[in-house]
């Protein structure tokens, strides 16, 4: 059979070929087609093209699809003679291309058919074709099941189409825009398949435009009709496409696009705090997983290709042993390298993987302060902190941009910015449809509020840190290189070194964007060249605690100023007593406003500024930090305070406690009953409305 | 969040204690510093006591998590333990089981331990004491009761709270 039906294909095919090189052979080769009930059979085809493709983009060699079919239906046993014969045979037509075909021929075979199989099918992916119309002819026919009809007409439009091509090589799909109208509103499929030729001629004249365009086209035809393509074929809105346009260089273009139609391999890390990673590999294995190590850069990463059980729910995996996270998810923490014993602010944690990484290179020591706006999505944070057995987390629940506000003086703070998601199409197929420029300067806009207020949480003096990570799942230079320049030139960071040695460097000018040189630092990951999520990592140091005053400009400097001046004094170093200090740096940010701040509050302060600024607690959220330590304090301060050593640090804490306190005090009476009742303890508000109650019954 | 009250120091105690006996005291006085149990939303934390004081800057509302949850009181005053509190049960859980690999699936979904389940128990185990389920490979997975009869375990928390309970947790 298969012989037969090959024949027949190449036939089919052939003619486009042939036709431009030998042009009568045209009604020889419709003949062969109106014979050909071998024709669509054949699954084959498929693998076939690309082969085809690339001959023709070297050299016109259309054989090496026959010979594959044959191997394939013939199996094993035939030897490259035979084939040869029976090509030759069948053909009669071969021309010179038949010895290259026959080596590639011979590599095949040393493959399974399935193995080819997939090669092919790869190949198809990614390769471009320079398939001209015909073949899509072909394939529209291999697709409808009528044979007869479908014979007739192909016939028809085969001949048609021969005429075309051997006036116009490969740009003549831009003849046709009318043409392409009416059969769009024809049949989907076929238009998705011929749409995804014309992608791949299309973007072949781009990438060799003085010697393929068609006689006066503008490049700018090409790209309009490559982007509509694109969006059709790829179901891309229009604004996504044209950034990611500009964004890659249209060889690598179609290759993101389809790495996004495939989802990446699901990989976990392993929980250093409870196991080790061979051990855990050992007891995934007996369950039935297969799985591999992650890359060299990781040690802890193993990558699932496939497994009996759900990954998600082993006793292994409810005993805390490893965390299901993709493997970009790594790069930032590994960024970050927290060492042990600092002071941490992850503040979009959820759900938690990164938070759960940084407490294991912590080796649970130090505090990680893990912050997300989303109440709903901190559930999963604690869940899984418990799970893996960390025990040195703060989970809150904060909009990040109040950060320095309530707590500042971190020695490193990872960012991983809310963002468009562009990076991780394969994950969530509504961003292809569902971004537009606002959606992308919205998301930008607050990732620079937060970038500062991140920045601002950093203690530059820290012995160990000073650093500041920011990344984002997005690929959107908006998002990225242009929100760091930003924060470059507002505060006192410079790009460090990820410490990542692999991934592309970030860009230092985009279109008629020229970023600081040092974005050359970040790094920027990509589905297609690396097989994980799209990412964007930029590792920060921050050398001074002073905020430059900015120059008029955006919003933020209003708020950022104030809040930032959380200045550390030189002379109060971190290591005499990290926890109390670092409390303490956090309102301190609010001193500058003592002018806002309330009279009470201020003179308060006032006495203890000269010690140290930091220790000051004052400003615009004094009066809601004074709430707080009442409440929280409260309860403590009696107990606890008496309880505990006091050092010196602690001392100066419990001023703060006493001040806050007394600020309530003061606050209390100042306002009415219902306003206090707010701030007051259960079991004071019960008191209080019993008291109420009896008043009102007297 | 607070310190507890006396009474709810003594109900948290005696529950732990039924696992852990009298090494509850190892929990308070531990030689890497200072550590304590803190109540926030009716749930018990255990921390340390420099994460205690940075949690003082957060306030209360904004407050979700510190340190380790050991479980919560009831409405009725009662202490229910969570599954959290297992990473410090496990290492001084005087009485211990360790569960067959075919049963212990079973376990983590919220069944009892049966008698056909039990692949060894620590010597002197009395009936209603609590124990520690361990999967063969010395995995922590379950804190339980044992009873008399066919069913050798009450089941009171397992890991498996993890996904099925994530909400209740905090």
């Amino acid at each position: 059979m298969g012989r037969k039906l090959d024949p027949a294909n190449k036939v089919r095919r052939g003619p486009g070929k042939k036709a431009r090189k030998q042009q009568g052979a045209e009604a020889e080769l419709a003949k062969f087609i109106i014979d050909g009930d071998y024709r669509f059979t054949d699954e084959n085809s498929k693998w076939l093209k690309p082969a085809k493709r690339k001959r023709k983009m070297d050299e016109p060699e259309s054989e090496d699809d026959k010979v594959e079919k044959e191997e394939d239906d013939v199996t094993e046993d035939n030897d490259d003679d035979d084939d040869e014969d029976e090509m030759v045979d069948d053909y009669g037509t071969l021309d010179d291309g038949s010895a290259e075909e026959f080596e590639e021929e011979s590599d095949g075979e040393k493959l399974l058919p399935i193995e080819r199989a997939a090669k092919k099918e790869k190949k198809l992916k990614e390769s471009m074709g320079l398939e001209s119309d015909d073949e899509d002819l072909e394939e529209e026919g291999d697709d409808s099941e009528d044979d007869e009809d479908e014979d007739s007409k192909s016939g028809a439009d085969m001949n048609e189409e021969d005429t075309i091509q051997t006036n116009i090589d490969d740009t003549d799909q831009f003849r046709l825009p009318a043409a392409e109208e009416s059969e769009k509103e024809g049949l989907l499929l076929v238009d998705l398949k011929s749409i995804h030729q014309r992608i791949k001629d299309n973007i072949d004249v781009l990438c060799n435009f003085s010697t393929k365009r068609e006689e006066g086209k503008e490049r700018a035809e090409y790209m309009s009709l490559l982007k509509k393509d694109l969006c059709t074929y790829y179901s891309y809105n229009n604004f996504l496409i044209e950034k990611l346009i500009d964004l890659f260089p249209l060889s690598e273009l179609v290759d993101f696009l389809e790495a996004n139609e495939i989802h990446r391999p699901v990989t976990i890390r392993t929980n250093t705090l409870k196991t080790r990673r061979r051990d855990l590999a050992q007891a995934l294995i007996n369950r039935g997983v297969n799985l591999d190590p992650l890359g060299k850069w990781s040690k802890v990463g193993l990558v699932i290709y496939d497994s009996s059980v759900p990954i998600g729910a082993t006793p292994e995996y409810l005993a805390g042993q490893y965390m299901l996270q993709g493997a970009s998810s790594f790069l930032p923490v590994m960024a970050l390298s927290p060492q042990e014993g600092e002071l941490v602010l992850d503040m979009s944690s959820a759900p938690g993987g990164k938070t759960t990484y940084i407490a294991q290179l912590m080796r649970n020591t130090g505090v990680i302060v893990a912050n997300d706006a989303n109440a709903d999505r901190l559930k999963s944070v604690v869940g899984n902190i418990h799970r893996l057995g960390v025990t040195n987390t703060v989970v809150c629940n904060y909009d990040g941009r109040q950060f320095p506000k309530v707590m500042g003086g971190f020695d490193r703070v990872l960012l991983d910015a809310p963002c468009s998601g562009t990076g991780v199409i394969a994950k969530d197929p509504a961003v292809k449809t569902s971004k537009d420029d606002a959606d992308i300067h919205r998301s930008a806009h607050l990732q620079k509020e937060l970038l500062l207020s991140a920045i601002d949480s950093v203690n530059a003096e820290s012995p160990t840190g000073g650093y500041l990570v920011y990344c984002t799942c997005s690929i959107m230079v908006e998002e990225n290189e242009w929100v760091v320049d930003y924060a470059l030139k507002k505060r006192n960071v410079k790009l460090v070194p990820a410490g990542l040695d692999f991934g592309k460097e970030g860009f230092t000018r985009f279109k008629e964007r020229r970023f600081h040189p040092s974005l050359r630092l970040s790094r920027r990951f990509y589905p297609h060249s690396h097989n994980m999520d799209g990412f964007f990592v930029a590792k920060l140091k921050k050398f001074s605690n002073v905020i430059p005053t900015a120059p008029a400009g955006k919003d933020e400097n209003t708020d950022a100023p104030e809040a930032p001046v959380v200045t550390d004094s030189p002379g109060e170093k971190p290591s005499q007593s990290g926890t109390t200090k670092k409390i303490v740096t956090g309102r301190p940010g609010s001193l500058k406003d003592k002018n806002k701040a309330n009279g009470t509050a201020g003179k308060k302060k006032a006495n203890i500024e000269p010690k140290s600024k930091r220790d000051s607690p004052t400003g615009p959220k004094k009066a809601k930090f004074a709430k707080k330590d009442g409440e929280t304090v409260k309860g403590e301060k009696a107990k606890k305070a008496a309880v505990k050593t006091a050092d010196e640090s602690k001392a100066t804490k419990d001023e703060n406690k006493d001040r806050s306190r007394f600020e309530k005090k003061q606050g209390q009476k100042r306002k009415t009953p219902m306003i206090a009742k707010t701030r007051m303890g259960k079991n004071k508000f019960k008191k209080l409305t019993k008291m109420l109650e009896k008043q009102n019954t007297n | 969040m607070r310190p507890l009250t006396d009474e709810e120091t003594k109900t948290m105690f005696e529950k732990l204690s039924k696992y852990i006996g009298e090494n509850i005291k190892l929990l308070v006085d531990r030689p890497d510093g200072t550590y304590c149990f803190r109540l926030h939303s009716d749930r018990v934390y255990y921390m340390s006591e420099r994460i205690l004081k940075l949690a003082t800057n957060i306030s209360r509302d904004k407050l979700v998590s510190v340190g380790t949850c050991f479980g919560k009181f009831t409405k009725t005053n009662k202490f229910r333990l969570h599954i959290t509190a297992l990473d410090f049960l496990a290492p001084y859980a005087k009485f211990k089981v360790w569960v067959k690999p075919g049963a212990e699936q079973s376990f983590l979904y919220g069944n009892h331990v049966l008698k056909s389940g039990l692949g060894r128990i620590t010597e002197n185990t009395m009936q209603y004491q609590g124990v520690v389920v361990y999967s063969m490979a010395d995995v922590p997975l379950v804190c339980c009761h044992t009873l008399k009869g066919n069913i050798r375990m009450f089941h009171q928390a397992d890991v498996g709270e993890f996904i099925r309970n994530e909400d209740t947790l905090t």
